[in-house]
């Protein structure tokens, strides 16, 4: 018997549900920045603006988060560069543990992080002896190398995910190969895998310095939000906000979302840049 | 000449036991197999690449069962070329000869005489990005015998072309083998890519390599 002619029935049910679905998620991150910013436009006089910027907490503010963030992605890329590849090309025993354990920071709510590092420097170790604070000539926590290190601590994490992402997707053939030319390890690793995963490192980086300007917990547990000395924007926005100053607050909020945007775009266009160089002629 | 000797390697839970075949020197072997019966193990084992459990690799009289990748003096052309996308075509014939501090004459009249016999001149200062299947392969051909190997292994090095470029392949790659008076390890999966270039074929099947014929070296 022949079957009955089958009419394929509309996919219109399956576009409208995957595009009303992601329209919303969509619609919320919108809707918070266009608050922000309608607020801003409509409560913040000027020359209120003006007055907010010219103050030297929000100066010295913006120029520490610059320089904390910058140095947090250079060392964020420099431990996940090799600590990636480890974990993308060798099997070796409680890997898995190492994998769970580099997950840790990113799992972590903040404040433990902030809280764990405060245990670690002042009251380690267990035995009678100097914590690393006093090794550390009493000028770490509450300062500026806290923040760093705070901002670091869970940057790194999200580095390292991304650079074993991108050594994955590199075949190892390439390597191979330059070890049959008599290059060792090392010289295989610099000469062919770095230039190869460039673009993964620049995306670790960029990645590292805008969860580094994100970082608040820890921050505010480890090195405290101290004006005019470890100061960062996130720490800026809650000192606005405790002081019941909601325009500055969200104007500070404004400034990071535009320097998280103006760090992703440039570092696109550089990429874009270096993509043509690397793999044209 | 390339001989292996009860060969045994282990990739995870996959194990290739009691391996043993020759190529006379100057010969043209071709190991034939099923994708996923551990051909390309083998090239990887002889390669340096891979670590043996059991058994011999001789390389010439030179026993290399433990030699490291380098040390080998095999040229390697692996599955679909694989070449490194960041560098030009001249930067990969100069690598080997580069890593090995050859003098910068030596090293620019090498890639000049790879370029020719290899017909890529036109490329030299070209990527990887945009070139055809022939003109990648024709580049990691010229990569692998930079440095005047004595043996060279090709990984499925015809697999990617189209019919014509393969057939003028496979002259190119008799005619570089011939005149460098190099042994070959050549594994495919195709019978008659094996018939038209191989005079000494194998088969490995459920783990055993069986000869089926052998012209020998002329």
């Amino acid at each position: 018997m022949e079957s009955s002619p089958h009419k394929v029935r509309s996919d219109f049910p399956f576009y409208s549900a995957i595009l009303g679905i992601s329209g919303m998620y969509l619609l919320l991150i919108v809707g918070m920045l266009g608050a922000d910013l309608w607020y801003a436009v409509t409560e913040v006089t000027a020359e209120e603006f003006r007055a907010l910027l010219s103050t030297d907490d929000i100066r010295d503010s913006v120029e520490l988060t610059l320089i904390t963030c910058t140095i947090s992605a250079l060392l964020s890329v420099l431990v996940a560069v090799p600590a990636g590849y480890l974990l993308s090309r060798y099997q070796f025993f409680g890997k898995t543990l190492v994998d769970a354990i580099l997950d840790v920071p990113i799992v972590l709510p903040p404040l433990v992080v902030g809280l764990s590092l405060l245990i670690l420097f002042n009251k380690m170790p267990p035995w009678n002896g100097p914590s690393f604070e006093d090794l550390l000539g009493g000028n770490f926590t509450y300062n500026v190398p806290a923040v760093i290190l705070a901002q670091f601590t869970v940057a790194c994490a999200f580095a390292v995910r991304t650079m074993r992402n991108t050594f994955d997707q590199i075949s190892p053939r390439a390597e191979q190969v330059a070890l049959t030319l008599g290059c060792n390890r090392g010289r295989a690793f610099r000469s062919i895998v770095v230039p190869e995963a460039w673009r993964g490192i620049s995306t670790a980086g960029t990645l590292a310095w805008t969860r580094a300007m994100g970082e608040f917990g820890p921050i505010l547990v480890f090195a405290g939000a101290i004006r005019g000395k470890t100061e960062v924007l996130s720490s800026t926005v809650f000192l606005e906000i405790s002081i019941g100053n909601l325009e500055g607050a969200v104007i500070v909020s404004l400034m990071m979302v535009t320097i998280a945007i103006v760090v992703l775009v440039a570092v696109r266009i550089w990429d874009r840049g270096n993509r043509e160089k690397f793999y044209h002629d | 000449m390339i001989k292996v000797e009860n060969l045994q390697i282990r990739a995870g839970a996959f194990c290739l036991n009691d391996i043993s075949f020759e190529i006379p020197g100057g010969g043209y072997g071709v190991l034939m197999g099923k994708t996923g019966s551990g051909k390309t193990t083998i090239l990887e084992a002889i390669c340096g690449l891979k670590e043996v459990t059991q058994g011999r690799i001789f390389l010439g009289n030179r026993d290399v069962t433990f030699a490291r990748a380098g040390d080998r003096n095999i040229g390697f052309v692996p599955q679909e070329a694989t070449l490194f996308s960041t560098m030009t075509v001249r930067g990969h014939l100069a690598f080997g000869p580069k890593v090995r501090r050859w003098d910068k004459t030596k090293i620019d009249e090498r890639v000049g005489e790879l370029a020719e016999q290899l017909g890529i001149q036109h490329l030299l200062d070209r990527k990887p990005f945009g070139l055809s299947g022939g003109e990648r392969q024709r580049v990691s051909l010229g990569r692998a015998l930079a440095l005047r190997p004595r043996v060279l292994c090709l990984d499925e090095p015809l697999s990617a072309l189209d019919e014509e470029t393969h057939d003028e392949m496979i002259g190119l790659i008799r005619t570089m083998v011939k005149q460098n008076g190099i042994s070959a390890l050549h594994i495919t999966h195709s019978r008659p890519e094996a018939e038209a270039i191989g005079d000494c074929l194998m088969l490995l099947e459920d783990g055993q390599v069986r000869v089926e014929a052998s012209a020998g070296a002329e």
